[in-house]
């Protein structure tokens, strides 16, 4: 092969220094930044499109009888059909989440990240949560009928079959328990060990260092699924449909007393699918109404846990 | 051997209260995380005992029929399964391109304040429940966009299956994005060293490196496009059953809805034989066909997590 000349190679040195030099318009590279911006803003715009439909369409029963809406009991007719009964189950179900599922789940979550050893046992809890959390929600309405319905029937509901606030509670509870675990077992695995060893080290048990220093360090991390969680079970409709929520009419379920627990209940995210299926717009009306409804309670729910999680991610 | 008599006693012993509660804490803390061994345990036997009812005495004959009508003794489960593939495939289509996109975009380009302000839209999307996407599915994505160019029904698979992909969006966002922000910087700046682009950085370096990460976020998307049953309850139609169909303009069942229409409306499942027990049976089958795969995505998961 010939040696090249000094000129050829003269001119290729200016042609690699005009390479690097050159501002040159990456095309590719825009088109393909543009292009995924373009998918953000189109779950945004989705988002955007999904609240100003239902509360476009919910605006007559909105504006006009809003008070009707949110305390009126469920009937045939949209003009008279209102919500009271839906709030109050699906705040019962609340209740039942916050008391049952949330100090199970972050005992449990002490229980992974604190005493467990890594061995086989732990281990094998630990599959065991994160595929609880994978199973589809049907599926635990399977179970909440099974077990809160049928098996323990007399003591959840002796006049309801078992239908009653107390078995949708319970399933509900059972549902987000993975889900509170997964959360909480995160917040405490990020507390710094030397939090941990300078309990240690001036003689404290493992029960008082997580109580005086693992759990308030992690307790915004710890919150913040909780509330997560609490807003996933207001929005859950599959199981309740399978542990008997009412979807028609509901002559009970008014009064607020623990009495009325054991009695037949519908909740929100219920109510709205039924109203989905009936015809005439001015059930429409009243399913967008209803949506909203329930939308600011969810919504409000998850943006307070996300602002909450990102004031505590920064100050760290 | 004679012990020595030290002038200075340490106890080193916990005093009997606090071994006492120490105890105690232990025990409590060892049977909330046993609880969810317990769940599981709960969920097999409420599944496999009428399962196996349903099992042993369903005639194999009813279960290829026309279509699946439980009430009347019709237990076609192909009809339930490929409504669900076809709802899941139709998801799944929106999902993964909509959710990469954004899940890259989150990663790679976008600056810290951007992603401040964009990641909680998507986790706001992530927290509307299913039974309002039904809704959305039914009155605007059926009549506004489906209808507009088709002449499909007012319940289709399409519209239910588009409203299924937008539920699964900020899900698959949120595991790619995990798995390309673990990918380690060093390997992207050894990619721009040698001269690379942007983009040829991404999707030659920074995607193949995640890879892992991405399959599992497409398995996690499919179990949970599978299991969603309010979306499809609400917008596809088939209440009462349905035949087997592959239209997707038209209504379909899925495991999930078939499960679920069946228990609704009425106060007790009732209908002919083993009505009652076909519930069941297909909540074993979704219960199975879930839990492999949620199972597989778990070990891509956790390639991920043992490679960086």
């Amino acid at each position: 092969m010939a040696l090249s000349k000094p000129a050829d190679a003269a001119r290729r040195g200016a042609g690699v220094v005009s390479d690097i030099t050159r501002r040159e318009r990456d095309v590719a590279g825009g088109v393909f930044r543009a292009v995924l911006l373009g998918a953000l803003v189109l779950s945004l715009l989705v988002l955007v499109v999904l609240i100003v439909d239902v509360v476009t369409g919910g605006w007559s029963v909105l504006s006009s009888s809003l008070g009707d809406l949110l305390t009126g009991t469920l009937g045939s007719k949209p003009e008279t059909s209102g919500l009271s009964q839906a709030i109050r189950g699906s705040f019962y179900i609340a209740v039942f989440v916050i008391i049952v599922a949330v100090p199970l789940g972050v005992a449990a979550a002490i229980y992974l990240e604190e005493y467990a050893s890594h061995g086989r046992l732990a281990q094998f809890v630990n599959i065991n949560i994160r595929n609880l959390a994978g199973v589809p929600s049907v599926v635990y309405g399977i179970l909440g009928l099974t077990i809160f319905v049928k098996t323990l029937g007399s003591i959840t509901g002796p006049d309801s079959n078992g239908r009653s606030v107390i078995s949708a509670g319970l399933t509900l509870s059972v549902l987000v328990l993975p889900i509170i675990i997964i959360t909480s077992a995160e917040a405490i695995r990020a507390v710094p060990n030397g939090i941990r060893e300078a309990g240690y080290g001036v003689g404290a048990t493992r029960w008082e260092v997580v109580r005086s220093h693992v759990l308030p360090y992690a307790a915004p991390g710890i919150l913040t699924g909780t509330v997560l969680s609490v807003a996933r079970a207001l929005g859950e409709a599959a199981p309740l449909i399978l542990v008997g929520a009412t979807t028609g009419f509901l002559t009970t379920g008014e009064s607020y007393l623990p009495s009325s627990l054991q009695e037949r209940f519908t909740a929100l995210p219920i109510v709205i699918s039924t109203w989905s299926g009936r015809p005439g717009d001015d059930w429409r009306s009243s399913t967008s109404a209803a949506i909203v409804v329930m939308l600011v309670i969810v919504l409000v729910a998850n943006a307070g846990a996300i602002l909450l999680r990102n004031r505590y991610e920064k100050k760290r | 051997m004679s012990v020595i008599d030290s002038p200075v006693r340490l106890n080193l012993q916990l005093s009997g209260r606090r071994a006492r509660s120490e105890r105690l804490a232990r025990v409590l803390f060892l049977l909330a995380g046993l609880t969810s061994v317990l769940v599981s345990g709960l969920i097999l036997w409420s599944l496999a005992r009428e399962t196996w009812t349903f099992v042993s005495q369903v005639e194999v004959a009813a279960l290829w029929t026309d279509g699946w009508f439980p009430r009347r003794g019709m237990y076609d489960i192909r009809t339930v399964v490929t409504g669900s593939f076809l709802i899941t495939g139709i998801a799944i289509l929106v999902a993964v391109p909509v959710g990469l996109s954004a899940a890259i975009y989150l990663s790679e380009y976008a600056s810290p304040r951007v992603r401040r302000i964009l990641k909680p839209v998507l986790e706001i999307l992530a927290g509307i429940p299913s039974v309002v996407l039904g809704f959305f599915a039914l009155t605007f994505i059926s009549p506004e966009i489906v209808q507009r160019f088709s002449d499909a029904d007012q319940f289709n698979m399409l519209a239910a299956g588009i409203a299924v992909g937008i539920l699964v969006i900020p899900l698959v966002a949120s595991v790619s994005e995990d798995a390309m922000r673990s990918v380690p910087d060093a390997l992207r700046e050894a990619s721009y060293g040698l001269g690379a682009r942007k983009i040829s950085t991404t999707v030659r370096i920074v995607i193949p490196a995640a890879v892992s990460g991405l399959v599992a976020a497409l398995i996690i998307a499919v179990s949970r496009a599978i299991g969603e049953t309010m979306v499809v309850f609400v917008a596809a139609g088939a209440t009462g059953g349905s035949l087997f169909s592959l239209d997707v303009l038209g209504p379909g069942q899925t495991m999930t809805a078939a499960i679920a229409s069946q228990a609704a409306g009425t106060d007790q499942v009732v209908g002919e034989g083993l009505t009652f027990q076909s519930l069941f049976f297909v909540a074993m089958l979704l219960f199975v066909i879930t839990l492999v795969l949620n199972l597989i995505a778990d070990r891509f998961v956790r390639r991920v997590r043992q490679t960086y």
